[in-house]
């Protein structure tokens, strides 16, 4: 019987036909996929904080309704993604509790500063450029509700990608400051998006059997290559440099060869030891506590409307509870 | 014919897909059907929490519609969707499978009324 459902469940991965939330799947799919997509959700959640915390400094009013927009839209893509890994059986108060426990990741990347208003264009450009790239691989994973918030979430990161890199143009043609404000903030940003890929092939444990079960299409290492493939061609629109003196075409591979990641910062990011860790789970933390009284008065008065609501008898007609 | 009732419109509670760890106060689940424009269907568009349907609405509104992407909103609550089981699909669907003659290219027609 077990191994009928397995054979059927390879058999639509094989078939590209997307695996729905009630269909039969190995527990470690599940499992893979809950980890993955709730992860991923945090991210979202977790990077609003970088930005957040520019939108009372924008320098314009047009430049902070663009930011607020992003920023809302990123929590958006937080509930699209909860919302998915919901149709797998975890509950959206275990996922919060995971996330301010310490017990699920998200995305490094957001435990650095954002220390200038140069940082929100880089952000945009080189983080939600790095996210873009997995996230178009993602519109094509194997579980259903996943792809689906891919799709959404990849309809409104374009914009994202693009505010960004336009801050950016507008201060690498401006006064020598912002210029060199333009510089720091992508000589700061380059390396970390980088390691947004995670770690190189050889090294990553989960990527076999993900890959296998299509929860990912492309490998870390295919990915991260796209990514500074494509930087070095939009960075010279800016006329600005990537900081890596190693960036060299391979006209062997038909890619840029790049070099050496820090792979031990990455770790002690990771592991809780990056530059805002604490920081950024504390701004969740006082946000869920903030809210408590929020939440339980909103079910007090749901439930409080409910009563007075006129109850609908059997036969059809209406009394008053 | 069996229709089982789930807990939420995609997974069910046999697949232990009722969470334990779910405290008092969390909103219960809701699903969002958008009609995009005048004259379509409203679509199943995805999910959210809320208190109650007001909220609801208020919700998939700052979620779903940001880009006018409806002019017009259905929220319910997913306790309330009743699902087909997918292990069923086959005994569900097969009646239909065999009944060619539904399909008008079934029926050979001469050439001078074959647009019919
Ligand atoms: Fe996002
Ligand atoms: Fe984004």
């Amino acid at each position: 019987m077990q191994v009928n459902f397995e054979e059927l469940f390879l058999s639509k991965i094989d078939k590209e036909i997307k695996i729905e939330p009630k269909d039969w799947m190995p527990e470690k799919y599940r499992q893979t996929n809950i980890r993955q997509i709730s992860q991923h959700a945090h991210s979202e959640i977790v990077g609003m904080l970088p930005e957040g915390a520019w939108i009372t400094r924008a320098p314009s009013l047009k430049r902070k309704a663009i930011l607020l927009a992003k920023v809302q839209d990123e929590g958006g893509h937080g509930l699209y993604l909860y919302s998915a890994a919901e149709t797998l059986g975890i509950s959206r108060d275990e996922m919060t509790d995971q996330l301010l426990t310490g017990k699920a990741k998200y995305s490094s990347i957001f435990n650095y500063p954002s220390l200038t208003w140069a940082d929100m264009g880089a952000i945009g450009w080189l983080v939600d450029g790095a996210a873009i790239l997995n996230q178009v691989m993602l519109c094509r994973t194997s579980y259903g509700p996943y792809a689906r918030a891919m799709v959404r979430i990849c309809k409104e990161e374009s914009f994202h990608q693009r505010q960004g890199f336009e801050i950016l143009l507008v201060l690498s043609q401006g006064t020598d400051e912002q210029k060199a404000m333009c510089q720091d903030a992508i000589n700061r940003w380059w390396w970390p998006s980088l390691m947004m890929f995670g770690p190189t092939d050889s090294e990553s444990t989960n990527s076999d059997q993900s890959i296998k079960w299509k929860i990912k299409r492309k490998s870390n290492d295919e990915l991260r290559q796209q990514f500074v493939d494509m930087a070095v061609q939009q960075i010279k629109v800016l006329n600005m440099t990537l900081p890596d003196a190693d960036l060299k075409w391979n006209d062997e591979r038909k890619h840029y060869d790049f070099g050496a990641i820090n792979w031990d910062e990455f770790w002690q990011v990771v592991k809780g030891n990056g530059p805002c860790n604490k920081e950024r789970l504390d701004a969740r933390k006082k946000a869920w506590n903030d809210g408590a009284w929020v939440r339980e008065a909103a079910i007090a008065y749901a439930e409080k409307k409910k009563k007075s609501l006129p109850q609908p008898l059997q036969g059809g007609a209406l009394k008053t509870a | 014919m069996l229709i089982k009732k789930y807990y939420y419109g995609d997974y069910g509670e046999i697949e232990g897909g009722v969470s334990s760890n779910k405290s008092e106060t969390e909103f219960p689940l809701w699903e969002v059907f958008i009609r995009s424009k005048q004259g379509l269907d409203h679509k199943h568009v995805g999910s959210l929490h809320a208190a109650d349907a007001a909220m609801a609405m208020e919700n998939a509104r700052d979620v779903y519609t940001r880009r006018m992407e409806g002019v017009s909103i259905w929220v319910v609550e997913s306790k309330y969707i009743h699902a087909s089981n997918p292990d069923e699909a086959e005994s569900l669907y097969e009646p239909s499978m065999d009944k060619v003659y539904r399909h008008p290219t079934f029926y050979q027609l001469p050439d001078e009324v074959n647009h019919m």
